[in-house]
C-alpha cells in the first residue's frame, strides 16, 4: 500500500490545479457571457493588427 | 431623435488609471457577427481601452480614456453601424457583476472539487470493507476526507447557513433550515466515526448534498438574473430620462435619479412626461390612458398638474418638479400599493410549506428513533448514530431541488413566450387562479392610438393630410402618419399650440387638429363621438371641402378575443375593471364578450372591486398597465403587466409581458399550472423516497453507500421530472401554433 503514498497527494494536486483553474477562469469574466462565448469562436478575425496596418 | 444634448457625465462611472467605464443597452444584436462589427468598431476611434458585448444581457461595456474620446462619440458610431444604444444610469442598475452568481458558482467550483476528492477515498474504504482494507489505512483515508470535507461545508454551506439563519431569526422555518442541520450533523457525527475507528463516515453525503443543492442554486440564480437584466434593458430602451433646464438656461438630458424636487424640466412635443410635477409655461393636451385609463386626450395649461408617465401632445411644456406632497393620485396611489403589498407578502411559498411540514415530522421521527432504541436497550451512543443516519437520509436533497428545478424550467419557457418573471413564486400563485380582472387601455387595447376606420391611402387630400402630420409628435398626427404611410413632409407648417397644424398647398389652406380648429360643425362633432365612444376626434380642412373627422382610438389587441375566448373555455371568471368612460367599456366588453365590466373607476375602487372578490375567496390575476392599476396590481393574489405600462405598475406586478398580443397571458397561465403539477409531483417523489429510505434508517441498516446513490438517483428523479415539462410544452405549443394562431403565436425570445 506504499503507493498510495505518491496517489493521494497526486489526487489531490490534480484536483487543485482543476479547481485554481475554474476559479481563475470565473475571476476573469469567462462566465459572464454564456451566450456570446459559444459564437465568438466563430468570429476568425481575432487578428486586428493584420487587418487593420492592412 | 435626441433633441437635447445629454449630460454625459451623469451616465459614465470611473474606472482604473483615469478612464471612464459606461454601459449600454444596445438593441438589436442578434448574433457573432453585430457583436464582432461593434466590438471591432469601436476599438477604432482614439481611446478606447476595451469594449465588450454580453449577448447574455444584451449590454455592451466600454471603457475609455476620457480626454480623447467622448461618451456622445461612442453613441454615434454605433449608431453609424446601425445599433441604437442606450446609457444605463448607473444608480438604477443594481448589480453590475452579479456577485451572488460568482459566489455560486464559486462555492459550487469548491463543493464539486471536494466532492470528487471525497468520493475517490470513500469508494476505496467502500470496497475495502467488503474485502480487506487495514483499519489503520480506513483511519487515514476518513482523516484525510475530514481534512478537504470540513474547510468545504464551511465555506460552501455559507449561502444556505446564511439564508436558514435569516428565516429562523425571523422566526420562520425555511428549506434551508433542515438542510443545515443534517449537513452539520452529518459531518459532526463523521468526525466523532473517525475519532472512534468506525467502519462508516458520511462526509461525501454531507459534501455531495451541498454540490447537488448549489447546482439548483445556480441555475436558479442564473435564471432568474436573465429575466432581470433583459428588464432592465427594457427599462433603459425606453430611456428613462428627463430634460432639465438649467438655471443657465441649458437643457441636458439626465437620468431620472439625478432630478431633484424643484428642478425645470423640457417635454417636447411627443415625449412621455417623465415626472409629476406642475406646468409652468407652455399649453399642450396630454394623453393620460396610462395613469387614468382614460383615453380621451385633456388639455393642459400651466399651473396645471402632470403626472410621469402620461404622453405629452404637441405643445413643448416646462414643468416644475414637485415633490410628492399629499392629496395628489400619485400619493393615493402610492399609499394603497403599500397596503396591498403588505396583504401579498403574507403568501408562503409552496418549498417553505413543505418545509414547515417536513422539518418537525423528519426531527420527530429522528428524536422517536433515539429514544426507541434507548428503550430497546442500547447505549445511547450508537442509538444517536442511528437517530443521525435517519437525518442523513432524509436531508432533503430532492425537496431542496424539487422546487427549483420546476422554476428553473417553467420561467425559461415563459421567458420563449414573451413573459418575464418578476417574483419567483408568481408561477406557483398563478396556478391558483380563478379570476381575472383585466384593465382596459393598454391591456386588453394597445397603448397607441390608430385609426378606427380603415382609410383608402389612394385619398389625395389624406395623403396631404398624413403628410402635414409628419410635422408634429402629437399621438394622434403619429397615427394618421401611420395609416397613410406618409414619407415626405410638407413644407411651411405652422404649428398652433394646443391646436393643430396648418399650411398651404397649391394655394389651398390645408388644415389638421381639433375638430374646433378646422371648423367642424358641434353636430357633426357630437355625432362622430356617438357613433365610436372614447375616440378623440382628428379634423382635416382642405380649401372649401367639407371638414372631415377620422376617430382615432386605441384598438384592441388583435388576438384579445381569441385569448378571451379560451380563457373562457378553461372556466376562467373574466371581469374588465377600467378608468375609462362609460360606452366605450360598454363597446369593448361587448366585442370580447365579456359580460362583467365596470367604468369610471378610481384606483381605490379598483382595489376595492379586488377585495371583494377575494373575500368571496376567489383567488384573483389583475392584469393592467396604468398607475391607476398598480394597487391592484399588488394586491392581487398575482398580477401581470404589459411591458408598455408606466414604470409603478411593472414593479407592482410579479410578471411583464412583451409584445403586442394578449396571448402570454393564456401562455402564462397554462403554463404555470403545469409547473405546479411539476412541483407537486416532484413533492410526491421526495416523499415516496422517504417513505422507503426512513424505515431503513430507522432500523439502523443505512450504509454512507447507499445515502450517496439514494440521494443521487431522487436528485436526478427530480430534475428529469422537471425536464420534462419543458419537452411536453414545446409539443403543445407547436400542436397549438399550428391549430389556432399559425406560427406568428410563438415569435418572441429567440
Amino acid at each position: 500500500m506504499d503507493v498510495l503514498i505518491f496517489l493521494i497527494p497526486i489526487a489531490l494536486v490534480l484536483g487543485g490545479v482543476g479547481l485554481v483553474a475554474f476559479l481563475w477562469s470565473l475571476k476573469t469574466g469567462q462566465y459572464d457571457d454564456l451566450e456570446g462565448a459559444k459564437w465568438r469562436i466563430l468570429d476568425d478575425d481575432d487578428l486586428p493588427e493584420r487587418k487593420n496596418t492592412r | 431623435m435626441t433633441v437635447h444634448q445629454r449630460d454625459w457625465q451623469a451616465f459614465v462611472v470611473p474606472a482604473d488609471d483615469g478612464a471612464v467605464h459606461m454601459d449600454l443597452a444596445v438593441d438589436g444584436i442578434t448574433c457573432a457577427a453585430c457583436m464582432g462589427e461593434i466590438e471591432r468598431g469601436l476599438k477604432r476611434l482614439p481611446g478606447i481601452r476595451k469594449a465588450r458585448v454580453n449577448l447574455t444581457s444584451q449590454r455592451l461595456a466600454v471603457d475609455w480614456v476620457e480626454d480623447q474620446t467622448g461618451a456622445d462619440e461612442i453613441v454615434a458610431e454605433l449608431e453609424r453601424l446601425g445599433y441604437a444604444a442606450h446609457p444605463f444610469d448607473p444608480a438604477s442598475q443594481k448589480e453590475r457583476q452579479d456577485k451572488t452568481g460568482k459566489q455560486l458558482l464559486r462555492c459550487l467550483a469548491v463543493s464539486g472539487f471536494a466532492g470528487m476528492n471525497i468520493m475517490l477515498l470513500s469508494v476505496s474504504v467502500w470496497s475495502g470493507n467488503a474485502s480487506d482494507i487495514t483499519p489503520e489505512t480506513r483511519d487515514f483515508f476518513h482523516w484525510l476526507s475530514a481534512l478537504i470535507a470540513l474547510p468545504t461545508v464551511a465555506y460552501s454551506g455559507q449561502p444556505f447557513v446564511k439564508s436558514a439563519f435569516r428565516a429562523l431569526s425571523a422566526g420562520r422555518l425555511n428549506m434551508d433550515v433542515p438542510i443545515v442541520i443534517g449537513v452539520g450533523l452529518a459531518v459532526a457525527l463523521s468526525v466523532v466515526q473517525t475519532i472512534q475507528h468506525h467502519h462508516h463516515a458520511y462526509f461525501e453525503s454531507a459534501v455531495m448534498l451541498l454540490f447537488f443543492l448549489l447546482v439548483g442554486r445556480y441555475l436558479d440564480h442564473n435564471m432568474r438574473g436573465r429575466t432581470r437584466s433583459f428588464a432592465e434593458n427594457i427599462a433603459a430602451l425606453k430611456a428613462e430620462v428627463a430634460a432639465r433646464i438649467n438655471p443657465d438656461g441649458s437643457v441636458r438630458e439626465v437620468p431620472l435619479s439625478k432630478i431633484a424636487a424643484g428642478d425645470l424640466v423640457l417635454v417636447a412635443g411627443g415625449e412621455r412626461v417623465p415626472v409629476d410635477g406642475v406646468v409652468s409655461s407652455g399649453i399642450s393636451e396630454i394623453d393620460q390612458s396610462l395613469v387614468t385609463g382614460e383615453s380621451v386626450l385633456v388639455p393642459v395649461k400651466p399651473g396645471q398638474r402632470v403626472y410621469a408617465g402620461t404622453l405629452n401632445g404637441a405643445g413643448a411644456l416646462q414643468i416644475r418638479v414637485e415633490a410628492a406632497s399629499g392629496a395628489t393620485l400619485l400619493d393615493e396611489v402610492n399609499r394603497l400599493l403599500e397596503t396591498a403589498s403588505q396583504a401579498k407578502s403574507k403568501y408562503v411559498r409552496i418549498a417553505d410549506r413543505a418545509a414547515q411540514l417536513y422539518a418537525p415530522l423528519v426531527h420527530g421521527a429522528a428524536g422517536l428513533t433515539f429514544l426507541g432504541w434507548l428503550l430497546a436497550g442500547m447505549e445511547w451512543q450508537p442509538a444517536l448514530v442511528i437517530a443521525i443516519s435517519v437525518l442523513i437520509i432524509t436531508c432533503p436533497c430532492a425537496l431542496g431541488l424539487a422546487v427549483p428545478a420546476v422554476q428553473v424550467v417553467a420561467s425559461g419557457q415563459l421567458f420563449k413566450s414573451g413573459v418575464l418573471l418578476n417574483s419567483a413564486d408568481a408561477i406557483e400563485r398563478m396556478a391558483d387562479i380563478d379570476t381575472i380582472l383585466f384593465d382596459k387601455t393598454g391591456t386588453l387595447t394597445l397603448a397607441e392610438p390608430e385609426l378606427v376606420e380603415e382609410i383608402d391611402r389612394q385619398d389625395p387630400v389624406l395623403a396631404l393630410a398624413g403628410q402635414l402630420a409628419l410635422a408634429s409628435r402629437h399621438p394622434l398626427s403619429m397615427a394618421l402618419v401611420k395609416a397613410t404611410g406618409a414619407l415626405v413632409p410638407l413644407a411651411d407648417v405652422q404649428e398652433v399650440s394646443g391646436a393643430g397644424l396648418e399650411t398651404h398647398v397649391d394655394g389651398q389652406r390645408l388644415r389638421l387638429g381639433s375638430p374646433l380648429f378646422c371648423g367642424a360643425r358641434t353636430e357633426a362633432i357630437e355625432e362622430r363621438l356617438l357613433a365610436v365612444p372614447g375616440a378623440s376626434l382628428l379634423a382635416i380642412q382642405y380649401g372649401e371641402e367639407p371638414v372631415r373627422l377620422l376617430a382615432v382610438r386605441q384598438k384592441l389587441r388583435s388576438d384579445a378575443r381569441d385569448v378571451v375566448d379560451q380563457l373562457k373555455a378553461q372556466g376562467y371568471a373574466l371581469e374588465i375593471v377600467s378608468g375609462d368612460t362609460q360606452p366605450s367599456v360598454a363597446e369593448c366588453a361587448e366585442a370580447l364578450g365579456i359580460e362583467d365590466w365596470q367604468a369610471a373607476m378610481t384606483p381605490s375602487a379598483k382595489i376595492a372591486r379586488l377585495e371583494a372578490l377575494q373575500a368571496d375567496g376567489r383567488k384573483v390575476l389583475m392584469v393592467g398597465d396604468g398607475l391607476n392599476d398598480a394597487p391592484a396590481l399588488a394586491g392581487a393574489h398575482v398580477s401581470l403587466s404589459p411591458v408598455s405600462a408606466v414604470h409603478l405598475s411593472q414593479a407592482a406586478a410579479d410578471a411583464v409581458f412583451l409584445g403586442k398580443k394578449l396571448q402570454p397571458v393564456f401562455d402564462a397561465l397554462r403554463l404555470s399550472i403545469r409547473a405546479r403539477r411539476a412541483i407537486e409531483q416532484n413533492l410526491w417523489i421526495s416523499t415516496v423516497y422517504n417513505i422507503i429510505a426512513v424505515p431503513i434508517a430507522v432500523a439502523g441498516y443505512v450504509t454512507p453507500l447507499m445515502a450517496a446513490v439514494a440521494m443521487s438517483a431522487s436528485s436526478l428523479a427530480v430534475t428529469a421530472n422537471a425536464l420534462r415539462l419543458k419537452w411536453g410544452n414545446r409539443v403543445a405549443a407547436d400542436v397549438e401554433a399550428t391549430a389556432a394562431f399559425g406560427p406568428a403565436a410563438s415569435t418572441k425570445g429567440e
